[in-house]
């Protein structure tokens, strides 16, 4: 390595502050869901274990929390069709326009997301005539995590070449057989971690399902911002919070190691 | 079947391109067409029904009314501070995981940078709110030094997004500099170029495309978001609040929708000028 000893040490200093500065907020919401006082005052007098009592009782927050973890399921579902069909059809075809196809694809997490939002929102409204509900946020959500699958599975394509496919088909294996047998296998864990990244950006959305989501249907986002302001629930909300991050342990586990390789796509995470 | 296919790549390709196409090409792009043609429309002032006439009121108004001047120039203003914090927050961890960290010592970065993205958004901004709060973690840092939190305001919202966004930053800063040949470093060195001429002159210039792709995430999500600026922000206002309370509250879309014309055109103008640094390839 060339860069000197000076350079090194600077470098050690700002990352380790960036990471005390990335770890604080986290750490203390874990810590707050213990802490006696309702208003989280610091440092904490005393601890106790009645918040997440209370918050075990919830109802509201347990029912929000089977909405979101079904429209993720359902919007990664779609996406991964989606997104593994429009990988295939940009990195093992030429076309004119395909830049553009690249970029339409992008959008939906380039913009910001009240964009996307009330555009869908206005859509399903008045173009579609549906009304606002479970469904909305499925559709909604599916649109941006489209992106996460495809940057996934082109980069994964782009890797590896066609030449596995070519000789496939040169075997006599036809296009179903050879996307069974040979590319599928390819993709496997690229579209496990693509998906998972779905799943995530879909669990965690806010600004577009605020929009997409119709009166009854609570995901466990907007139940969080709902209760957030009122000092009863507080607490109740800091440990929900306490186990999101928590749970956020999990499918970084499970990315690792389902990809050794752990820098392809994943800034697709949005 | 599979025959046909195979001996027709266009058509395969047809195939394959109509479904996500059909979605994200005629839906999604349909639906922000339609957002733009609403903009155009006008409203009501007593019925509150939206009159399909063409006008240009909204955006006169949107232009000549100061308070939305006002806002507009500020919510440019936060995204491009977020955008510039995140930069100097990412850059010097990222150099470390790619250039200076043992593999393992760069796997564990990797993992850590990555797990707050998997921690809720509205958790973290709350726990901003709860740091920044009276008698809160930053008071009680920082009125040892005589200073004080900064409260709820623009500086909060600063610090609030700039910590949401940070991980979009450093993972394609740290992607392209990993691409960064050694060896490049290494002839600059023995050229008798010193770490900081090193890094002015061949790292930075080499690196550019990916912190442009790193801005794109930070300018954008910054410039779209109301929530944060409600929980950490006091009373200020952003674009996203005034499309917010004009698609609720005041129920007039045709506003709301010409007011978010302004994001989507500055996104356009950016990615449309990124294009050319190669910064979409790091996406």
């Amino acid at each position: 390595m060339t860069l000197s000893r000076g350079m090194r040490i600077v470098l050690v200093i700002f990352t380790v502050l960036a990471l005390v500065f990335v770890y604080t907020p986290l750490a203390l919401v874990v810590l707050n869901s213990f802490n006696t006082s309702r208003a989280f005052a610091w440092p904490p007098t005393d601890l106790t274990l009645q918040w997440w009592e209370a918050a075990a009782a919830s109802q509201g927050a347990r029912d929000a929390l089977w909405v979101s973890l079904q429209v993720a399921a359902l919007a990664t579902l779609i996406s991964l069709v989606l997104g593994t069909m429009a990988g295939l059809a940009l990195q093992r075809h030429r076309f004119f326009g395909r830049s553009s196809v690249s970029l339409l694809i992008i959008l939906p997490i380039a913009l910001p997301g009240i964009v996307t939002g009330i555009a869908l929102n206005n859509a399903f409204r008045t173009i579609f005539g549906w009304d606002l509900g479970f469904l909305t946020i499925v559709v909604a959500h599916a649109t941006f995590c489209i992106v996460t699958v495809f940057n996934n599975v082109q980069a994964r394509l782009r890797r590896l070449g066609g030449n596995l496919e070519e000789a496939s088909m040169d075997l006599g294996a036809g296009t179903f057989t050879t996307f069974r047998l040979v590319t599928f296998p390819m993709l496997r864990s690229a579209l496990l971690a693509g998906g998972l990244l779905a799943f995530g950006l879909s669990f965690d959305e806010i600004i577009v399902t605020t929009f997409t989501a119709g009166a009854q249907e609570q995901t466990l986002p907007i139940w969080i911002f709902n209760n957030m302001f009122r000092p009863n629930q507080a607490p109740v909300v800091n440990v929900v919070a306490a186990v999101l991050v928590l749970a956020s342990a999990i499918p970084i586990y499970f990315a690792q190691r389902l990809s050794g390789s752990t820098n392809e796509g994943l800034t697709g995470a949005r | 079947m599979s025959a046909i296919l195979h001996r027709r790549p266009g058509l395969r390709l047809g195939l394959l391109l109509t479904p996500p196409m059909l979605w994200l090409g005629v839906a999604y792009l349909g639906a922000l067409g339609a957002l733009f043609i609403t903009s155009l429309w006008g409203q009501n002032s007593f019925t509150g029904e939206i009159e399909r006439s063409w006008t240009l009121d909204n955006f006169r108004d949107l232009f000549q009314l100061e308070v939305y001047r006002t806002i507009t120039f500020r919510t440019l203003g936060i995204a491009a501070l977020v955008t510039i914090v995140d930069a100097a927050v990412a850059f010097p961890i990222a150099l470390y995981m790619a250039k200076v960290a043992s593999p393992r010592v760069q796997r564990l970065l990797v993992i850590a940078v990555l797990m707050p993205l998997w921690a809720s958004y509205l958790v973290k901004a709350f726990a901003w709110r709860g740091m920044l709060s009276e008698g809160g973690l930053v008071a009680w840092l920082a009125v040892p030094f005589g200073l004080d939190s900064p409260g709820y305001g623009l500086t909060a919202t600063i610090i609030t997004l700039a910590y949401l966004w940070l991980p979009y930053m450093i993972i394609p800063i740290f992607a392209g500099l990993e691409r960064l040949p050694d060896s490049l470093l290494e002839a600059s060195s023995d050229l008798g170029a010193r770490s900081g001429h090193t890094m002015r002159h061949v790292v930075l210039p080499l690196a550019f495309p990916a912190l442009v792709a790193g801005s794109i995430f930070t300018f954008s999500l910054s410039m779209g978001d109301y929530i944060a600026v409600r929980i950490v922000g006091g009373t200020n206002q952003m674009l996203g609040n005034v499309v917010y309370d004009n698609v609720g509250a005041a129920n007039n879309l045709p506003f709301a929708a010409a007011v978010a014309t302004i994001p989507v055109v500055v996104m356009l103008f950016y990615l449309a000028a990124v294009r050319r640094t190669g910064a979409l390839d790091n996406l």
